[in-house]
């Protein structure tokens, strides 16, 4: 400081016109400054992106063109053009069933599940005390809900001996072996996702307390009952949460794998009838060894979630409704 | 309210206390169905093994607690507490690698100001719906090349690069509630904008990180599509991958340490629940995350 005071009196006329251009300078210097420490902070999501997302993206494309597998190495993978995607959807039966068996799972117990949530929500949100604890617990499922535990003890109760079959004993109903019978071993999977409806709730919750009194007094005065309030006021006003959970729950609904996988032993069975998709990739790639199939398999998989995402989100400016004042 | 109430007004009162009632028996039952499950299930671990098949009843005839010890070593040779010490350790590298690539990365897309910003952000929210079952063929090929199958190097490395997209958007979403004027000054005092990051960003952006580590923590905890394939000898299964082990033997005798280790298995979830619930819904209410 002190020396640059000393210059700046010895040459007085050239400080003066000084500042200027060295002020640009330091601020063009500090937004390089600025743009390189961006991608010092950046690199290692940046590295990730290409090494741990990207690179392998692109690699099991080329997987998929080929017939590798882990155990014979490198060295003796072939290309076999269309070969594995000729296979898929001509060539294993087991491919038609996991697609059928996913999209049932997704397109019902999602649903449910949401209109449990949603349900729940409303009954919760007219509540005024013991909010907390109630929302607590009825979270709670989702946080324990995935685990490998939940699967086994919805095994054991949904078993042919299992406690819900004491529950129908009870009204005198014989059951099925559920877990065993293919005709409803999806449904306890379902039943166990629908379970874990509390996520999705509190979600709802918190989009319901958003939505302003003054409307409901509004459809009030005009004459509107209950339903009629629920239908023209709060499901239009809840419609960005509905959109928000139906994307993040359908996208979930099509990675489930752990229940199913220990449901069924890993086997998707019994007939196929729990063979989801995520299973049908693991069986292919991890006990078949097929990885050049598996990763044909989980490219088509990323195909039809894309397709899926865009017709939501092309599909959702019809229905979902952006009030002006807040996003 | 010193007036006093009309009939009209009664009768009003009357139908709204019996709606609440109605409302408070119907979340009951709701409530009944969420946690009869949980219940059973710590009921069961409890019961001897002629009474644990076929029993509704979440409370034991009579307690039994030698399901605890017989499932701990129901595996010859290898206890429960390998598994859970294996468990501990990834679950605790996670949080680690999680919370400080994460935040990195959010300081970078919610504060600084670089070429290409908002690309690559979009890619980063593209990445979000990007199911991991897509990318496990080639991950595994690749980290089978580097000999790190069977090592807890895949589960841990991928976090610190901050691959979980959802925790740099929850932080992304915070820090944009970091009032900039905090910045402003700070480099008005000469910080830069890595001196920026250190004393104001990091400090500040506290409970975003204990958010993401509790759910990392549980995330990783219940993890078990990924530690299935990338840890396969015994040695170094986890605790999800070790529970596994008993959808095999569904006979009388090993239901109930069945049921006990997976009341051990959820604890440390429970707990984390118990002491951190409220952040747990702010936290999906902010930025929509899964338990």
């Amino acid at each position: 400081m002190a020396v640059s005071t000393a210059a700046a009196a010895r040459h007085g006329d050239a400080v003066r016109a000084g500042p200027p251009p060295r002020r640009r300078f330091r601020v063009s210097q500090r937004r390089r400054d600025e743009g390189l420490a961006g991608y010092v902070f950046l690199s290692p999501w940046l590295i990730g992106l290409m090494a741990i997302t990207a690179f392998p993206m692109l690699f099991s494309l080329y997987l998929s063109f080929t017939n590798y597998d882990v155990l014979s190495g490198f060295s003796a993978m072939e290309w076999v053009g269309l070969d594995n995607y000729r296979r898929m959807f001509t060539g294993d039966p087991a491919y038609w069933h996991a697609v059928r068996v996913t999209l049932t799972y997704a397109l019902v117990a999602v649903p449910l599940k949401l209109a449990a949530a949603l349900g729940v929500a409303l009954l919760l949100n007219r509540e005024r005390r013991g909010v907390g604890l109630f929302r607590s617990l009825f979270y709670l499922p989702s946080l324990l809900g995935g685990s490998v535990a939940l699967a086994l003890v919805w095994r054991a109760m949904f078993g042919g001996d299992g406690a819900f079959n004491d529950l129908l004993a009870l009204f005198g109903i014989t059951g099925a072996s559920w877990v065993n019978d293919p005709k409803w071993a999806l449904e306890t999977l379902m039943v166990l996702a629908v379970w874990q409806f509390g996520a999705p709730m509190v979600i709802f919750l918190a989009g319901l307390k958003q939505v302003p009194t003054e409307l409901y007094e509004a459809a009030s005065v005009d004459g509107a009952g209950k339903l009629r309030q629920f239908w023209n006021v709060t499901l239009p006003m809840l419609s960005p949460v509905i959109f928000f959970n139906l994307v993040l729950e359908t996208i979930n609904g099509f990675q489930g794998f752990t229940s199913a996988f220990v449901i069924s032993n890993g086997t998707g069975g019994p007939v196929y009838s729990t063979l989801l998709y995520t299973l049908h990739i693991y069986d292919q790639g991890f006990g078949e060894f097929r990885m050049g199939y598996a990763a044909a398999l989980s490219w088509v998989f990323l195909i039809a979630i894309a397709v899926i995402t865009v017709v939501f989100f092309s599909t959702g400016r019809f229905w979902v409704h952006y009030s002006d004042g807040d996003d | 309210m010193a007036v006093p109430a009309t009939t009209s007004t009664r009768r009003h009162n009357l139908t709204a206390t019996a709606r609440s009632v109605v409302r408070t028996a119907l979340l009951i039952v709701v409530l009944a169905f969420v946690l009869y499950p949980l219940l059973w299930m710590v009921g069961s671990s409890l019961k001897s093994p002629t009474e644990v098949v076929s029993n509704l009843s979440i409370i034991p005839q009579e307690v039994t607690w030698a399901n605890y010890p017989d499932g701990w070593n129901y595996i010859q040779g290898l206890s429960f507490g390998r598994f859970f010490v294996n468990s501990t350790l990834i679950a605790l590298a996670t949080v680690v690698a999680n919370a400080a690539s994460c935040l990195v990365a959010a300081y970078a897309f919610a504060r600084l100001q670089f070429r290409l910003r908002k690309f690559w952000f979009a890619i980063m929210i593209g990445t979000l719906l990007l199911p991991s079952h897509v990318l496990i063929v080639p991950q595994y090929v690749m980290f089978n090349y580097f000999r790190w199958v069977d090592t807890p190097l895949p589960l841990i490395v991928p976090k610190l690069l901050a691959t979980e997209a959802f925790f740099v958007f929850l932080m992304v979403q915070f820090m944009r509630g970091i009032p900039r004027e905090l910045d402003d000054a700070a480099k008005i005092d000469g910080c830069s904008p890595y001196g920026v990051f250190r004393h104001i960003i990091l400090p500040l952006s506290r409970p975003a990180l204990v958010t993401t580590a509790i759910f990392s923590f549980i995330w990783t905890w219940n993890d078990f599509f990924t530690q299935l394939v990338y840890l396969p000898s015994p040695t170094s299964y986890t605790v999800p991958i070790g529970l596994r082990l008993f959808i095999d033997s569904s006979g009388q005798t090993s239901l109930g340490p069945m049921f006990a280790m997976s009341v051990l298995s959820l604890l440390p979830v429970f707990f984390f629940f118990l002491a951190f619930q409220r952040m747990l819904v702010q936290g999906i209410n902010t930025s929509g995350l899964k338990g």
